[in-house]
């Protein structure tokens, strides 16, 4: 063999480690969610098959018992209202940055910029403080609100598209009459499409998946969303690895599905949303 | 970054945007407006921003404001009594072995990023080039960044347990054991940083990916001719082209390895010496009511963080931070 062959066999080598290392444990989890409560306990092993592959009793179990109806309901709120917050609040923040000259307009570009530096994890203490005055703590409307308002980089993915819609177009409106509100609802937000797109995706898996804001907000029981919902498996199946891992593949299963659904889109969500 | 090429059009047209600003509202105003019509147009801007901005400072400037004030206090986040301190919860911070111990978890996170940055950046280098299955490959490498932490810190529980996934797997290779990998500190904090790797390597990937791919072709086929090799493509190529990206994932892992807090308090609530800086400083507000101690806390890592991003910015001058 040449070197470059076995350059190449090393490389596809490492490829399929790396898709063993990523595949293995959401597999097993899989497998053990079609076990039976026998099967996971006699310690048959992890990378046993189960007796019988379609046993979806522990899903049933799962979805009934583990509240994930209600979990899901709370979760498909959250996200439709935060994320259309967002892609509103995103887009009129970045027209109005974009398209006037004002005074402080510098002052304010500074303030959302040095927000972006500030990880919401460290300012939790007080900003629970704020929302339990404003009398939002165990709403649905405390993780609405912090979504939509410390969402730097859906303004910056917005203020990137405002910036190359061309300005005559604003222009061309204005001399027929239409005022700064029909410019963007008409032409600017139409335009968008592309960078609201981008949003959804980036904003509505970072809703689906948060943990930390729910868990801290909405500790009431009927308030849970997937992922507080799931971590409150732990308590009552904790030795029910069988019931768990059907919750796991429960929660992960709508993401699969999305992300096979519409990859490339995400792929470009992602890389335009983490380029803050 | 990927749209670090962009930039020179951005301000083109924001040139254009003020040159044509100014004439075309000589345009639609002739004559001297009406004061009602001027004074409409100044407040315009700021109709758009009403909601952003009352959003930001409620929620982002508001709560700094107060956590730094708190940070001088006992507050316990209920009573109405408050005692200014003085710099007391920092004293303890930074005096009491306990609270300080956080910080050396912290390394076990900064080691994970650094074996995650170099993987992810062998992983999107042979995948920009041609291969086999390349989709399906980068598919699989990107999913875990998708998938829901708490699910994640499950499958990852039941991965690490005693004669669990592990063990069988290291079995079949002959090595036979039992051990309980999330139970002595340094092997369950290995095993947590092991399950970052996993979940965020996908995420740098694709980043990188991303900025690979817009460099343009040419450059590689020149190199190419040149006689270059895959290693100084590479070198002198890659590297280059990704560094915008680069320093940004090297300061986004630091600061999100100073704030781990999912999978270490999904899968073991902080026992084990597994606690991290963020579990604690929950911990410290909402289970003990430690609220003046936490806010100190806070204040000391969101310093911490702002250093590291200052000390980034100095070190690798990058003239795509200014958002306008």
């Amino acid at each position: 063999m040449t070197r470059r062959a076995v350059a190449r066999a090393l490389v596809y080598l490492s490829l399929i480690a790396a898709t063993l290392v990523v595949l293995l444990p959401l597999g097993v989890v899989l497998l053990t969610s079609l076990k039976t409560e026998n099967e996971t306990a006699n310690g048959s092993g992890a990378l046993t098959l189960p007796h019988d592959l379609l046993n979806f009793h522990n899903y049933v179990t799962a979805f009934r018992d583990g509240g994930m109806l209600t979990a899901f309901g709370n979760t498909a709120f959250i996200l439709v209202v935060s994320v259309g917050g967002t892609v509103l609040i995103g887009s009129m923040t970045a027209y109005a940055i974009d398209r006037f000259t004002f005074r402080f307009r510098k002052l304010v570009i500074a303030l959302f910029l040095v927000a972006a530096l500030v990880p919401g994890v460290t300012t939790q203490v007080a900003t629970f403080q704020i929302v339990h005055s404003l009398g939002m703590f165990d709403t649905r409307w405390a993780p609405i609100a912090l979504y939509m308002g410390t969402d730097i980089v859906s303004i910056y993915i917005f203020l990137q598209f405002v910036r190359s819609i061309p300005i005559s177009l604003d222009e061309a409106a204005r001399l027929d009459g239409a005022n700064a509100f029909t410019i963007y609802r008409k032409i600017i937000f139409p335009l968008l499409k592309p960078a609201i797109a981008t949003v959804v995706i980036v904003k509505g898996i970072a809703v689906y998946n948060d943990f930390y804001i729910p868990f801290l907000y909405m500790p009431s029981q009927d308030l849970g969303v997937i992922s507080t919902s799931l971590f409150r498996f732990k308590g009552p199946y904790a030795a029910h690895w069988e019931t768990i891992s059907a919750g796991a593949v429960l929660v992960i299963l709508p993401t699969l599905i999305v992300f096979l659904a519409l990859q490339k889109y995400i792929y470009n969500g992602f890389m335009r949303g983490a380029t803050r | 970054m990927a749209h670090a090429h962009t930039h020179t059009p951005a301000h083109r047209t924001e040139q254009t945007n003020s040159e044509a600003v100014k004439p075309v509202s000589k345009r639609v105003a002739p004559a001297p407006a009406p004061r009602r019509a001027r004074t409409w147009r100044l407040l315009t801007p700021w109709l758009f921003l009403l909601a952003p901005l009352a959003l930001l400072i409620t929620f982002t400037y508001a709560p700094i404001a107060n956590m730094v004030a708190y940070s001088f206090t006992d507050w316990d986040g209920v009573s109405p009594e408050l005692h200014y301190t003085g710099a007391e919860n920092y004293t303890e911070i930074f005096t009491r072995e306990d609270l300080f111990q956080v910080f050396w978890v912290s390394g076990y996170y900064l080691v994970a990023s650094v074996i995650q940055i170099v993987a992810a950046l062998y992983f999107a280098t042979i995948l920009s080039f041609s291969i086999r299955f390349r989709n399906f490959f980068k598919g699989v490498l990107f999913f875990p960044s998708l998938v829901n932490g708490v699910a994640i810190g499950f499958v990852f529980l039941y991965f690490f347990q005693d004669g669990g996934t592990f063990d069988t797997v290291l079995g079949l290779f002959g090595y036979h054991t039992d051990h309980a990998w999330l139970g002595t500190p340094a092997s369950a904090n290995v095993s947590l940083a092991g399950v970052s790797i996993w979940r965020y390597l996908g995420m740098n990937f694709v980043l990188f990916l991303g900025a690979i791919q817009s460099i343009p072709g040419e450059l590689y086929e020149a190199a190419e001719l040149d006689g270059a090799g895959r290693w100084h493509q590479f070198r002198y190529i890659i590297l280059p082209g990704i560094k915008p990206v680069l320093t940004l994932t090297v300061i986004l892992s630091v600061s999100g390895s100073l704030s781990a807090f999912e999978i270490p308090y999904i899968m073991t609530g902080g026992a084990t010496g597994t606690e991290t800086f963020v579990i604690q400083t929950v911990k410290l507000a909402f289970q003990f009511n430690k609220t003046g101690l936490a806010s100190a806390a806070a204040v000391v890592l969101l310093l911490i963080i702002l250093l590291v991003t200052w000390v980034q910015r100095r070190l690798v001058p990058d003239d795509r931070v200014d958002l306008v």
